[in-house]
């Protein structure tokens, strides 16, 4: 009797083991799968042009070629471009934070004739594909003058989005109703009570939202695409593809893949320092579901 | 909890009834302005960016709107002439298919990989890292990269085919094999995002129900079917309901790395409307493909939140 429970625990634990080591194999692959484009990107980048035209494909290059990344910057206004990308991701952030941590508070912590029907509206042009704003939000610029500045690109971002303020707002209603009440007691108006206490408190999905805020707008191709024309204006995504339509005879492969490991580096870095923070945020949201 | 502070609140208005201060600072009406005025911006752009362009875009879809001369009405004409057009049709059905085939894939692939993720394994938020990285990635150099990943003669993709003895494949090049080979760049960047809320939504899940089911003698497999798929059904409607939205809007992919070619094979629904609008300044026929797709995305929505009782758990 003994015996055989214990070779039955034994056996489970075995089975334990073997389980184990299968889904590691089975993630590791996964990982691999997911990393290896983007190591193949930075690979190439320091290529010589005759090494992405060889088979078998190499996977090193032979040796580190520099100055890849110095024709970028010189065939291009690349340093412009990477300026003007990280000015829109800083204002489309800020904007983003402000305008939905305010709206989300109120509409989850005051009262005010009208509020749920507002918050409804709000959240149904979720639903509606952005393809339909397209062409009224363009003529509206156009009215303003503002086609060929960065206006376009980070005005609205000022102005709220159901996105943000829904995700923000999921997190403020989980806040208890006693810490108002006791900063009203102490005082505090309802805009005091949210820039002494409930803003302090919302870090990881501030963090969040800012994230999302920021990759948005780094990462934004049909904006841009859409309303800046002058070179000078240009954000690193739009710079890319600038780069490979400018050269007629031969794309200059390894110099656009410097290119994006340019556009890619700097967001990607942002998400590793921040994805503790991130992967928080999501939890506490209740984006579970 | 709420009600009992509401409560405690109306009565220390009227006692301090007395100083129109304090009324102020007490009353609802204090709460009520404020309530107005940190909404504000919000409603200004849900006016200038949400609500009104998607009235007025509704206008514009029965007049020849090009931005250089004043709209002219021209009645249901932009709709007949969508219906009579095969390029809609194609774009249509690119967009369809890549939103029935890609979504469902991609949250396949990444409840598997969130299940196993989910057991007690070491390295667990290094995986999750790994696996988010492509969605944070500039789709225009993710598809610049996959555009050489898939190169027919020197690509990787090809190289490790042969390894493995299957035939090469054209990839990007052939009508045929062009939009799988986009989607599978979609589904790549997918998994990490859809893992993050799948990973919440087990979590949820109460460990006490495995155990019952172990004692009861069943398999990881039948645990995964009986209980991990119908109680994660919360998680998996979020994310085919949102990533079905998403997906009628993909346009950036295929504009980087195939131009919507070959031959119209990867050419989207959003693609189309994009070039009517600012290549060819059709921008009246752009707002009536786009309330087209839109009527279409709505119905899809409500089909899925109305069929959700078959499937989705709810406790």
């Amino acid at each position: 009797m003994g015996a055989t429970r214990a070779s039955i625990f034994k056996s489970r634990r075995l089975n334990e083991r073997i389980v184990h080591t299968l889904s590691h194999l089975l993630l590791l692959l996964g990982a691999v799968t997911t990393t290896l484009p983007l190591f193949w990107m930075v690979s190439a980048s320091l290529m010589q042009d005759w090494e992405l035209a060889v088979y078998p494909p190499r996977w090193i290059p032979e040796r580190l070629m520099w100055e890849n990344y110095g024709r970028v910057f010189t065939v291009m206004p690349f340093a412009r471009f990477a300026l003007n990308s990280v000015k829109l991701a800083v204002l489309s952030t800020v904007g983003t934070l402000l305008s939905c941590s305010l709206a989300a508070y109120s509409f989850a912590r005051l009262r005010f004739p009208g509020r749920d029907k507002i918050f409804l509206v709000l959240l149904a042009t979720m639903m509606i594909p952005g393809a339909v704003r397209l062409v009224p939000v363009y003529i509206i610029f156009t009215r303003l003058g503002w086609v060929d500045t960065h206006l376009p690109l980070f005005v609205p971002s000022f102005l709220g989005g159901a996105y943000g303020i829904f995700l923000i707002r999921q997190f403020y209603l989980t806040l208890p109703q006693e810490l108002m009440d006791a900063a009203k007691i102490d005082g505090c108006n309802p805009f005091s009570t949210y820039w002494r206490i409930v803003l302090p408190l919302g870090g990881p999905v501030h963090a969040t939202l800012g994230l999302f805020a920021c990759m948005g707008s780094w990462n934004s191709l049909m904006g841009p695409l859409i309303y800046l024309n002058s070179t000078e204006l240009f954000t690193l995504p739009i710079g890319l593809t600038y780069f490979r339509g400018h050269q007629w005879a031969k794309v200059d492969w390894t110099g656009l893949m410097a290119g994006c490991v340019i556009t890619v580096l700097p967001i990607l870095a942002l998400f590793v320092l921040t994805q503790r923070y991130f992967v928080r945020g999501i939890v506490l949201t209740g984006l579970k579901v | 909890m709420r009600e009992d502070a509401h409560g405690s609140r109306s009565g220390s208005r009227a006692a301090g009834a007395g100083s129109l201060g304090r009324w102020w600072q007490r009353s609802l009406v204090q709460e009520a302005v404020f309530g107005y005025l940190l909404v504000l911006p919000a409603i200004v752009g849900l006016l200038l960016f949400d609500a009104g362009p998607i009235v007025s875009s509704f206008y514009l879809s029965f007049t020849n709107a090009d931005i250089l001369t004043p709209p002219k009405w021209l009645g249901l004409a932009n709709y007949t002439l969508l219906f009579q057009t095969d390029t809609f049709y194609k774009a249509l059905r690119v967009s369809a298919t890549f939103a029935f085939v890609a979504v469902p894939v991609s949250l396949v692939i990444s409840l598997l990989l969130s299940v196993i993720l989910n057991q007690n394994l070491a390295g667990k938020n290094v995986y999750r890292l790994l696996y988010y990285l492509p969605a944070v990635c500039s789709s225009v150099a993710v598809a610049m990269v996959w555009v050489q990943l898939y190169h027919p003669q020197y690509g990787i993709l090809n190289w490790l085919l042969r390894l493995v003895g299957l035939p090469k494949l054209p990839w990007l090049n052939s009508t045929r094999w062009a939009l799988p080979s986009v989607m599978i760049i979609a589904i790549w960047g997918s998994l990490g995002p859809q893992m993050v809320v799948f990973l919440a939504g087990l979590q949820g899940i109460p460990a006490s129900l495995y155990e019952a089911a172990e004692i009861d003698g069943a398999s990881r497999w039948e645990n995964f079917l009986n209980i991990t798929v119908p109680l994660i059904s919360p998680s998996t409607f979020f994310l085919l309901v949102t990533g079905l939205i998403g997906a009628f809007q993909a346009f950036e992919l295929s504009y980087v790395a195939t131009g919507g070619g070959p031959a119209y094979a990867t050419y989207t629904i959003a693609f189309y409307i994009f070039q009517c609008a600012f290549n060819f300044a059709r921008m009246g026929y752009a707002s009536a493909m786009a309330y087209v797709l839109a009527v279409i995305v709505l119905a899809i929505t409500l089909i899925q939140f109305a069929v959700q009782k078959r499937w989705v758990y709810y406790e």
